[in-house]
């Protein structure tokens, strides 16, 4: 029975690992859920930082239809040795993945042509209701809350 | 009375454009097929480096990079071969570190000098300690390269952006981008394409720095 407790380890979250195929099924989704998608890493300190302020809100407007989706950017190759540990420690309610797309000129101007490559970057959709809101650098939770209920009520 | 008057005006209308001149962002394609800017910046054996150092070469290659940045970590041997195959071409790796070491002490000059030693780098490892440079040529990644034609003296940047298009996996690099341009201007062409998004870690303003 000692077995089965409830032991860290047994829990250990693993990211899914995703193509560009799916952030465009998020992109494209026919639901009435507004996807928040932020692009991030691991060695990233101002995508660290912003990280729980996605997290309070998704927790916040869970029963919205608001869906938080943290991507990383980490290097496949470090995928044990970095994110599993962080995603272990933070803990956060919001889904995280690692998008396995090492050709960024291939896809990044598909998520949208104004990025310029650098992360933190986040783009915040819902394709049925034509939003489609994209934004790099950091956000404080106060302007992030801000653009989610005036998306929301557009 | 009038003339004051009129001279006044010239001098408002002056600062005004003196002020939306500093205001203006270079943005890094906006360079290509322009004269680009010089700078004399201190290399990590204590000299100074400036294009003038390169006035003999066809062009150079201007990088700007850094330490700590785990992009720029994936590029230092690329950077390092790039300069071993392409000084005896006439195209010199000239390497620039922007950062505020304030965000990374990794980038701070002192560990410059021991990353270069380690990695065993080639070319000069020139620090940007205002940032003015990196501002001027409008970077605003690490690793983000500008290739630069020499042209009667005058350097002209000829292609802005990514080294190749795969910064994680050398061994499954499809297009290198920056060779490719080097070829095309060994041809006397145009590189094409001309700008690609470099994808890395965003420069690490000061903190004072209006960006």
């Amino acid at each position: 029975m000692l077995l089965l407790c409830s032991c860290p380890l047994l829990h250990a979250q693993k990211p899914e690992i995703i193509k560009m195929s799916q952030v465009a099924a998020w992109d494209l989704a026919d639901n009435d859920t507004l996807y928040v998608l932020n692009f991030w890493a691991t060695w990233c300190k101002p995508c660290v930082a912003e990280m729980p302020f996605f997290d309070q809100v998704q927790r916040e407007m869970k029963d919205q239809k608001v869906k938080v989706i943290f991507i990383s950017m980490d290097f496949r190759n470090e995928y044990d040795k970095r994110l599993v540990p962080f995603v272990n420690r933070k803990n956060f309610d919001s889904k995280i993945v690692l998008l396995d797309e090492p050709k960024y000129n291939d896809w990044i101007d598909k998520v949208s042509t104004e990025w310029s490559g650098a992360i933190p970057a986040t783009l915040i959709v819902q394709h049925s209701k034509a939003i489609r809101s994209f934004h790099e650098g950091e956000f404080t939770y106060e302007t992030l809350k801000t653009k989610i209920e005036s998306l929301l009520n557009q | 009375m009038k003339k004051i008057t009129s001279v006044l005006s010239l001098v408002i209308l002056a600062l005004f454009f003196a002020y939306n001149y500093a205001q203006a962002q270079v943005v890094d394609s906006d360079m290509i097929g322009k004269e680009a800017p010089a700078f004399s910046l201190k290399n990590i054996d204590g000299k100074m480096v400036s294009l003038d150092n390169f006035k003999s070469s066809k062009g150079a290659i201007v990088i700007f990079t850094c330490n700590h940045c785990p992009y720029s970590k994936m590029y230092e041997d690329r950077i390092v071969a790039l300069d071993g195959k392409f000084k005896g071409q006439g195209y010199p790796v000239v390497a620039i570190n922007p950062n505020d070491p304030a965000t990374y002490a990794e980038d701070s000059f002192e560990n410059m000098k021991k990353r270069a030693k380690k990695k065993g780098f080639t070319f000069p490892y020139i620090v940007d300690e205002t940032q003015t440079i990196a501002k001027a040529y409008g970077a605003t990644r690490t690793p983000h390269v500008y290739l630069l034609e020499n042209s009667n003296g005058k350097f002209i940047v000829r292609y802005v952006g990514a080294i190749d298009d795969n910064p994680q996996d050398e061994k499954a690099v499809t297009t290198k981008f920056l060779e490719d341009a080097i070829a095309k201007l060994g041809a006397g062409q145009a590189p094409d394409p001309s700008h690609v998004k470099a994808v890395g870690c965003g420069i690490k303003w000061k903190a004072t720095a209006a960006n």
